[in-house]
């Protein structure tokens, strides 16, 4: 028996709880994203088909560790807030939606974690 | 008694019902490059520890991306990439509450797919002339 009448149940439910700061979030580091995307790309392109030891080099400046590093942090922090959305969207089902979000955030956090120790394992070689 | 009036209720059209339109599409298309570009991430994460864990894992890598299966990936990857980048840009701009009538948003969206394509094939020459000059 439930003693809550339907619009006190519709209150409880959907947008314009913590919504703002994931929106917001979302635009931060897609702003960011574009001139990080734009030197990833183009550097990405170039070193494609370096030898190793100037892909090496290429990493071992400060600039060039700077970005990589910010690169990777809004890259990992944008692709979570992503597919978070995604698997809110199309997972109807509670107990999936919620496992496959913190294992997106668990993804995303390793990912960036091995990304930037590698960055700075041969920027400080 | 609300649930049998509900079972009688109408549904509203479902999907597949709709025609394909270019704002539904570039619509889909985004949330779908994003996915490509999420796996493509993980990719930028292994190539950076190939790239610390030394040379021969270096190259395994390399030889990977420029094997025909890795150059397809790649190039999935950048036009996922250019394609995002621009309607982002878009999606940004409506944010800020420009270009909402249907002739503007039929005209960027075709902006769109013409400089990912565009942006894509300048990657692709840029890839090549680079692979000259470090051989």
């Amino acid at each position: 028996m439930k003693y809550e009448t339907p619009l006190h149940e519709a209150q409880s439910l959907g947008s314009a709880k913590t919504g703002v700061q994931h929106w917001m979030a979302q635009r931060v580091s897609a702003i960011a994203l574009i001139p990080l995307g734009v030197w990833f790309i183009a550097f990405f392109t170039i070193f494609l088909t370096a030898p190793f030891e100037a892909a090496e080099q290429w990493l071992s400046s400060e600039w060039s560790v700077a970005f990589a590093i910010l690169l990777t942090l809004c890259l990992f922090y944008h692709g979570y807030l992503g597919m978070r959305t995604i698997w809110e969207d199309y997972v109807p089902h509670e107990s999936s939606r919620w496992s496959l979000i913190i294992a997106t955030k668990l993804l995303c956090a390793l990912m960036a974690i091995v990304a930037v120790v590698s960055i700075l394992q041969v920027f400080l070689s | 008694m609300i649930s049998s009036l509900k079972d009688k209720r109408p549904l509203s059209p479902h999907l597949q019902i709709y025609k394909i339109q270019i704002t539904s599409l570039l619509s889909i298309l985004h949330r779908i490059t994003g996915i490509v570009l999420f796996g493509g991430s993980i990719l930028w994460t292994f190539w950076l520890l190939a790239l610390a864990t030394g040379p021969d894992h270096y190259k395994t890598m390399q030889d990977f991306m420029l094997h025909p299966v890795g150059l397809i990936i790649l190039l999935g990857w950048s036009f996922s990439f250019f394609y995002h980048l621009c309607n982002g840009i878009r999606h940004l701009m409506w944010d800020c509450g420009l270009g909402y009538d249907l002739t503007t948003v039929r005209r960027t969206g075709w902006l769109v797919v013409f400089s990912s394509f565009f942006l894509t094939l300048l990657t692709c020459v840029l890839g090549y002339l680079c692979k000259e000059i470090w051989s």
